[in-house]
């Protein structure tokens, strides 16, 4: 087999427009910048000039080549993917393939932009979402990785076993052609070996499915955290606001990055209480998440109570569930003690979890609180008091749901600052195992040769910034999107 | 004013009081001491040699009993070797004596204890890494702000306009870039062999004797990026908001001229916002000062923590994180007092 270039015999054609395209996205934006720049700076230092300046003459006609530029940027960027769809195998180079091995994904995102857009009135806030273009693009993203993550527990996109080795393929560039492939194995690496001779590419779509999982599980875990200690310290204040308030401050004021060190360590994972009279040692992971993993519960339980207490037999049934099945994933989850053995968390896993879980609420209480000190001036507060609703119920189904725009923009924030989190322990090689698949674990091994081989640690590096980016977007599109109404 | 200043000082001693309780008791969880143990006599150690080991060096003493000597409020632990020499944490050979030894020896006589790792004074460790690091921060953060101050303004002077989107496109984007991320593409794209462009040099080591273009160019560049968006978002947000504020819709009324509005009226307003946040990015840069520091082999406070970690070396790892914690609630202590100092409305009520 010949290795692959990264844009095969197609390049020659496509390379030379590509590359005007994009040279000319770069020149129109960055001029425009520096042209508009220096008009705002010229207004503001001429005395000549009494009115308020409209238009800005020449930053505009830059401004004019930004749109085709960018779009046909895009365009070509899309045929590189797409191409090798059509054409037989290597004749799109590596791009070419890599968008043949992510077919699934475009197919998945088709459907997934075709019904959206079609129903998007009837949608609500998510149909909102695909009038603003940012949103959209950040949506995209998101969801790549995410029917990524998807197909690759179906055994789709993946290409080779994340954790084999190949003999002579250590540190091999992208394209090269596998050594002493055999009938029915995938005939290249497609973005090159690492230093163990695995196969990056199905590192990093594999990487994928761990951060997916990880991340936006931890974020949800900090929401109920917060919002079920927020909720009570800004509606009824006092003494339990300042204590609970200044607890929220140590844990801020610890530095991210020396809490992981002093957290994420073998040796903290073997020291806990031993509990007298039994064999039984309480350990650390299971101390703080047989804390943390509460307030789920907690917060389900009073949720359902406050809603159907009026009405026994609906209340028993919701509050019954609840304890029953959450109990049950409580006991796994936290303390891996499952009746069934079915669900249960590896101990290195378990405390990279609770650590983020623990960094990360904090935040979210402080927001929870302003947001419920705001609200519960409001009329329809003081309406719900007047009718004689308790105190749970005004904050769990008036408040709370009144509060629901500023918290989901930040959910997708914060699932983004969870990744990066998740990528810093891998980094520092905390928690997850070394060969796990990781994003920050792949860079952390990829570092070490970077100057020599830098694609090893430069794929998961794209990847991690590439999801954090669409949140980040998909945040601003939907904080652009509720503020309308 | 002055009764405001002292009940923060207060909390935040209180805080500090706490968290470094906290830190105290994490180093001095058993699997921490017998690693401890195990690295300074041997790796093959019995559990009860390491229990008498221990016992000796006094760290088999309740922990309140521990943190307060370590704090220098109780008296110091000192042992006497089966030849009937008496050693101790400030007892040093050719200086004093077991007799004419201080009795209280901790942090509050300024005794930060032994580094085992480097074998050094852990307080003179901390101060020359603490240089190093401050060098790097310094550099970082005249590059960050004026560049975040800049974009934020610019984005945030006509809210929605094509410039505030493009500009606000790229803060969330240099946002959605953590150290690693950028330090590793950095380092493949101007400093690897596989791209060519040499420009730069991907290891910072000779820059702790001397900087040059070259090799302290990509880790300020590094911390840098990830904190200008963030500043930046928070520059703008605060920048539109006070461009929708009623003077300034008076002043244009009066046909004062956009730029004048921006220069004169707005500016000064916009800037105290992100002044908090300037002060309060302090801890994430320290964040982003491990990363970049052992990404780049640059041997300043960050990659000192990161050794003393990984290594389990309790006085060093101690004395770093009080540093840390005290450096972060002494910015966010000035991010307070600063705002309610500059913000007129708070200040003379």
């Amino acid at each position: 087999m010949e290795p692959l270039t990264w844009t095969g015999a197609l390049g020659t054609l496509l390379n030379p427009l590509f590359a005007l395209a994009v040279l000319g996205l770069i020149l129109a934006v960055a001029g425009y910048l520096l042209v508009s720049a220096y008009e705002n700076v010229q207004a503001a230092f001429s005395t000549t000039s009494g009115g308020i300046v409209m238009s800005a003459p020449h930053s505009e006609s830059l401004a004019r080549f930004i749109l085709p530029t960018a779009v046909a940027t895009l365009g070509l960027g899309m045929i590189y993917l797409l191409a090798g769809i059509v054409t037989p195998y290597g004749t799109a180079g590596i791009l070419g393939e890599l968008g043949v091995r992510f077919l699934p994904v475009w197919i998945a995102l088709a459907v997934t932009f075709f019904l959206s857009i079609t129903y998007k009135r009837k949608l609500g806030l998510y149909g909102k979402l695909f009038d603003s273009p940012i949103g959209m693009f950040g949506f995209a993203i998101v969801m790549f990785w995410v029917f990524t993550a998807i197909f690759v527990a179906m055994d789709l996109i993946i290409t080779h076993d994340p954790l084999g080795q190949v003999s002579g393929m250590k540190n091999k560039l992208p394209g090269t052609p596998l050594r002493g492939a055999a009938e029915g194995d995938y005939t290249h690496y497609l973005l090159g070996g690492d230093n163990l001779a695995r196969d990056v590419f199905s590192r990093m779509v594999k990487g994928s499915q761990v951060v997916l999982v990880i991340a936006p599980a931890a974020t949800l875990f900090a929401f109920m955290v917060g919002i079920t200690l927020g909720l009570p310290a800004g509606y009824f204040g006092g003494k339990l606001d300042t204590i609970i308030s200044f607890m929220a401050n140590l844990v801020l004021a610890f530095p991210v990055i020396l809490l992981f060190f002093l957290l994420v360590t073998p040796e903290i994972r073997a020291a806990g209480i031993a509990i007298p009279g039994t064999e039984y040692i309480w350990r650390v992971p299971t101390i703080l998440a047989s804390i943390l993993f509460l307030f789920p519960l907690v917060f389900l339980v009073v949720l359902f109570d406050s809603r159907y207490f009026t009405q026994p037999p609906k209340r028993n049934l919701y509050v019954g569930l609840t304890i029953l099945i959450g109990g049950y994933i409580y006991l796994g989850m936290a303390w891996d003690a499952d009746p069934l053995g079915l669900i249960s968390i590896d101990g290195g896993v378990l405390i990279v979890f609770v650590s983020v879980v623990f960094v990360n609420s904090p935040t979210v209480f402080r927001i929870v609180r302003g947001l419920v000190l705001d609200i519960k001036t409001r009329d329809y507060v003081a309406a719900g008091q007047t009718r004689g609703e308790g105190p749970w119920y005004i904050m769990l189904w008036e408040i709370l749901p009144n509060a629901r725009g500023p918290l989901i923009v930040d959910f997708c924030l914060r699932i983004g600052y969870t990744i990066i989190l998740l990528g810093t322990l891998g980094f520092f090689g905390l928690g997850l195992s070394s060969e796990s698949p990781d994003w920050g674990t792949t860079i952390n091994a990829g570092r070490r040769l970077l100057s020599i081989y830098p694609h090893p640690a430069i794929v998961p590096a794209i990847a991690l910034m590439s999801l954090v980016l669409g949140l980040n977007l998909l945040a601003d599109g939907l904080r652009e999107e509720s503020l309308k109404d | 004013m002055g009764m405001f200043i002292l009940r923060r000082v207060g909390v935040m001693l209180l805080t500090a009081f706490c968290l470094t309780f906290i830190v105290f008791f994490m180093t001095n969880l058993y699997p921490n001491l017998e690693k401890l143990a195990k690295t300074q006599g041997n790796f093959r150690m019995s559990d009860e040699a390491v229990v008498s080991y221990l016992t000796r060096e006094g760290y088999m003493a309740p922990l309140p009993v521990k943190y307060g000597r370590w704090l220098g409020v109780l008296p110091n632990h000192v042992t006497t070797n089966d030849e009937g020499v008496t050693t101790g944490k400030c007892i040093r050979e050719g200086v004093n004596t077991a007799e004419t030894a201080p009795r209280y020896c901790g942090v509050l006589q300024g005794e930060w204890g032994y580094s085992s790792v480097f074998k050094d004074d852990a307080g003179s460790i901390i101060a020359k890494r603490l240089g190093l690091t401050g060098w790097l921060a310094l550099l970082a953060f005249a590059v960050m702000i004026p560049a975040a101050l800049i974009i934020g303004v610019l984005a945030g002077m006509r809210e929605g306009s094509r410039m505030d989107r493009t500009l606000s496109t790229f803060s969330i984007a240099s946002s959605a870039t953590p150290e690693y991320v950028s330090g590793v593409i950095f380092i493949a794209v101007f400093a690897s062999s596989a791209f060519g462009l040499k420009w730069f040099k991907g290891s910072a080591t000779s820059a702790m004797e001397d900087f040059t273009w070259a090799n302290i160019t990509l880790p300020v560049a590094t911390i840098a990026l990830y904190g200008v968006g963030y500043v930046a978002r928070m520059t703008r947000a605060s920048m539109a908001e006070v461009m929708t504020a009623q003077y300034v819709r008076t002043a244009r009324l009066k046909g004062v001229s956009f730029g004048n509005i921006v220069v004169k009226h707005a500016l000064r307003n916009a800037l105290i916002a992100p002044f908090t946040v300037i002060m309060l990015q302090f801890p994430y840069l320290l964040t982003g000062v491990v990363i970049t520091e052992t990404l780049f082999n640059y041997k300043g406070f960050g990659w000192m923590l990161v050794q003393a970690a990984s290594n389990n070396d309790i006085d060093l790892l101690l004395g770093g994180s009080v540093v840390a914690v005290i450096v972060v609630l002494v910015t966010q202590l000035i991010s307070d007092i600063g705002y309610v100092f500059l913000n007129p409305r708070i200040r003379i009520s």
